[in-house]
């Protein structure tokens, strides 16, 4: 049982990395790049977008470009607060996970002017991305959700994708040029 | 505590200097228990000290427009700079509030 798990989450990542390369620039080595791993609590949303847009800073971005990304990540990473490791997750997904935690990982590159951003989780992933990509729409709407996370993304990035697979977590993949 | 007022049958709620998840049910909840215990009409939010809003800052205000609308009442948004106003624009709450300069 345990074993068929984790053949298929290997079989996930695999197919992840896969996605992430087609998506990537061809050959191309990123000038710069950057990782983090933070507790999936709302008060580092606003760490997690600050870390990044300081990341971006020594490229001379304009305070509309800093903004764009900031609202992005702050919407990928809400979502991931909010929806991955929500009480469906513990309730059909904490057993198969044997790590106690409950985290949200980011990684950032730079190919010249160009950021790619890859923000992911562990939680119980999406069953219907286009659904959740739909603006407006929302699991949550008791909690003052307003549906537009996923649109506001597309929105403020030049480029979005979203790989996810039912209890094995979600994987957001975004772009944006910071022009000269 | 000065962030909410109640003036005439106006409530004015002065936004923090970042709107986020993180930050949004305290606005949402202690807005409605303004909109509630002052019956107030109409809400304006102002966004003067206002540097950063996400998608949360517009489940506040679409929140707020279902509770305020049921009685007829307005919504209203000031000193929106640019970034906010494309903000509202994007989600398309520009369409069903007043947005004053």
């Amino acid at each position: 049982m345990s074993q068929s798990n984790t053949l298929t989450e290997e079989h996930f990542l695999l197919n992840r990395l896969k996605e992430k390369e087609e998506n990537q620039s061809s050959g191309d080595r990123a000038s710069n790049e950057m990782k983090l791993e933070f507790d999936a609590i709302s008060a580092n949303e606003s760490f997690a977008r600050t870390a990044v847009a300081a990341f971006i800073y020594p490229l001379n971005p304009t305070l509309e470009e800093i903004s764009d990304v900031k609202t992005a990540i702050s919407e990928a990473v809400t979502n991931a607060v909010i929806h991955a490791y929500d009480e469906e997750f513990f309730e059909k997904y904490r057993d198969l996970d044997d790590g106690n935690e409950l985290k949200i990982y980011i990684h950032c590159e730079l190919f010249n002017r160009h950021l790619h951003v890859e923000i992911w989780d562990k939680g119980k992933g999406i069953a219907n991305i286009d659904l959740a990509r739909e603006p407006l729409y929302t699991e949550k709407p008791e909690q003052d959700r307003s549906g537009m996370g996923f649109a506001f993304m597309e929105a403020f990035m030049d480029d979005l994708e979203v790989i996810s697979e039912p209890g094995f977590g979600t994987t957001i993949l975004m772009k944006k040029k910071i022009l000269v | 505590m000065d962030d909410f007022k109640v003036i005439d049958n106006y409530l004015m709620v002065r936004m923090p200097e970042e709107i986020d998840h993180h930050k949004s049910s305290y606005i949402s909840t202690t807005a409605d228990e303004f909109i509630i215990r002052e019956k107030v009409g109409n809400i304006v939010f102002d966004f003067e000290n206002t540097r950063f809003m996400d998608s949360s800052g517009i489940g506040i205000i679409m929140g707020r427009y279902k509770k305020i609308t049921y009685f007829g009442g307005k919504v209203y948004t000031i000193n929106t700079d640019t970034r906010i106003r494309r903000t509202l624009m994007i989600s398309g709450l520009h369409k069903i509030i007043e947005m004053m300069e």
